[in-house]
């Protein structure tokens, strides 16, 4: 069992994928407790596509694509808000408008720049193992830049999440906590691709949150629960990957949905 | 620690006031004025305007001519607090009683201070006098519709408001919790503040409020119950059926 644990750490490669998936695995479950509680599901999974003109920008101009996706990310979270007021479509519409675009604007750069050399596959499912010392760094900053701004807002979360009118009558400050919120997302998406890719981020966005959110009563709490389940099922999911020459993607997000399925067998919440 | 905060002296003027909603006008030369200490009933059948009128003067919604103009309330320091429809709260999100009247202390907060022991005391003293102290820590899925309404007036007192519009509050409570909600908003209109209550409900209520507007996208009539409830303004609110209510009403 020792050896299990101990002897993939022998490799370079592999401790920088244990800190990635570790890293991963806290900071994508804790917004995750608020994507499952504000429906932003669909959001999250249309951060996590329309990041891809970004990341291929990053690979043509020669910087690493983490750091040139954060301004694509975040310029698409402001953009639906926008974009669903001024015409006054349904966020769900604009995300849907502005994903597409996106993502589409990400294969044409793709295909308009064959000397890049990107596996698309990368891409879509997530390469941990070949994560860099430089992505660790930048997943490191972008994690404790969340941290630091979950923590100061998280009482103007909290009411913005609830009680959305309410909220706004209180003051600009609850506006500005939702773009923050969705800035935050975008974030966290660009260091979850690295790990489960473009496809499979959604996995520990949602599952780990949504599974303690079937387990504990209060929000704190189905936070702090969230990112132990994530933790546990990358970091999991990495060993299984190494040891049985599996993507390490899918194995996290099977870990993670495993889980899940237990819980929800044994456990059921009533619904609201 | 007292929850009643220095509310005394605001007042609430609104001069022709139009608010149009998709090409609509939703309302139409809206013009009434509410002094400190009063509890104020808007009535109205379904579409009359009357969450409009609340989000217009929550500052939700443009106004398109008009002035909503309200006298020695800060809103950025949450001086006016806002009870919801019950459908535009997010009841999937878990938090306590103790939490959502916490959020009331957002705006004295500010950014990063967490609550300190004043925040704490207020927050207990608020609970304790809306009789929810024993379910501080219960879900707010966990309570009555009664419960719910009490928890958000909480939350007002935690604000320190001194305006509190409350958006349909009676639907889905029982006579017994609307009683006793009345009787806690009696109590805050005593200590002066301005509390506005969006309902429907003409049988139990009426009487009750100081002042009654009586809405249909303009004012239909404004003033004491006694002089506002008449055939001629119900016919005006609700059509023949109003008539009807006013005669049932006399009986």
């Amino acid at each position: 069992m020792i050896d299990f644990v101990v002897a993939p750490l022998e490799y370079g490669f592999m401790v920088r994928a244990l800190i990635g998936s570790v890293l991963v695995g806290v900071m994508c479950p804790l917004l995750g407790a608020y994507v499952v509680t504000r429906n932003l599901a669909f959001m999250g999974d249309a951060l996590a596509h329309a990041v891809l003109p970004g990341m291929v920008l990053g690979f043509i101009v020669g910087i690493n694509p983490a750091i040139a996706a954060v301004p694509t990310g975040v310029s698409v979270a402001v953009l639906v808000r926008i974009v669903s007021r001024r015409a006054g479509l349904s966020a769900d519409t604009s995300i849907g408008i502005l994903f597409a675009a996106m993502f589409a604007l990400g294969l044409v750069m793709l295909a308009t720049s064959p000397t890049i050399g990107v596996d698309m596959e990368d891409l879509l499912l997530g390469q941990i193992l070949a994560i860099s010392p430089t992505d660790i760094y930048v997943s490191l900053g972008i994690t404790i830049v969340v941290i630091l701004g979950l923590f100061a807002l998280h009482h103007w979360l909290l009411f913005a999440s609830f009680d959305p009118v309410g909220s706004q009558v209180v003051g600009a400050r609850a506006n500005f906590v939702d773009y923050v919120l969705l800035v935050m997302l975008a974030l966290v998406i660009v260091i979850g691709i690295q790990a489960a890719g473009i496809v499979l981020v959604m996995a520990m966005l949602v599952t780990p949150a949504a599974t303690a959110y079937v387990l504990v009563r209060r929000f704190v709490s189905m936070m702090m629960a969230a990112a132990a389940i994530g933790t546990a099922a990358a970091v999991t999911g990495l060993y299984i990957s190494y040891h049985f020459n599996l993507p390490a993607g899918p194995a996290m997000t099977l870990v993670a949905s495993g889980i899940f399925v237990l819980v929800v067998s044994f456990r059921r919440k009533a619904p609201v | 620690m007292n929850p009643a905060p220095n509310v005394h002296g605001a007042s609430m003027s609104l001069q022709d006031v139009t608010v149009e909603l998709d090409g609509h006008m939703a309302l139409s030369n809206v013009t009434f004025d509410v002094h400190a200490g009063t509890l104020m009933g808007v009535v109205g059948p379904n579409g009359a305007g009357k969450s409009t009128l609340f989000n217009a003067i929550a500052g939700l919604l443009p106004v398109r001519r008009g002035k909503v103009t309200l006298h020695r309330v800060d809103r950025g320091s949450g001086a006016l607090a806002y009870v919801p429809q019950q459908e535009s709260v997010n009841w999937r999100f878990p938090v306590t009683v103790m939490d959502v009247a916490m959020m009331g202390r957002c705006c004295k907060l500010g950014w990063c201070r967490r609550p300190g022991k004043r925040d704490r005391d207020l927050v207990d003293a608020c609970l304790y006098r809306l009789g929810l102290w024993d379910h501080r820590s219960a879900l707010m899925t966990e309570l009555s519709g009664g419960q719910k309404q009490r928890v958000f007036v909480a939350r007002a007192l935690t604000q320190e408001a001194s305006v509190l519009l409350l958006d349909e509050a009676f639907s889905g409570v029982d006579v017994g919790a609307q009683e006793g909600l009345i009787e806690v908003l009696q109590t805050m209109k005593n200590e002066g503040r301005i509390v506005l209550l969006a309902t429907h409900d003409l049988t139990n209520l009426a009487g009750r409020f100081d002042q009654v507007l009586c809405l249909n996208r303009q004012v239909c009539a404004c003033g004491p119950p006694d002089q506002v409830f008449t055939s001629e303004v119900m016919e005006k609110l609700y059509g023949a059926h109003g008539v009807r209510l006013t005669r049932d009403g006399e009986q």
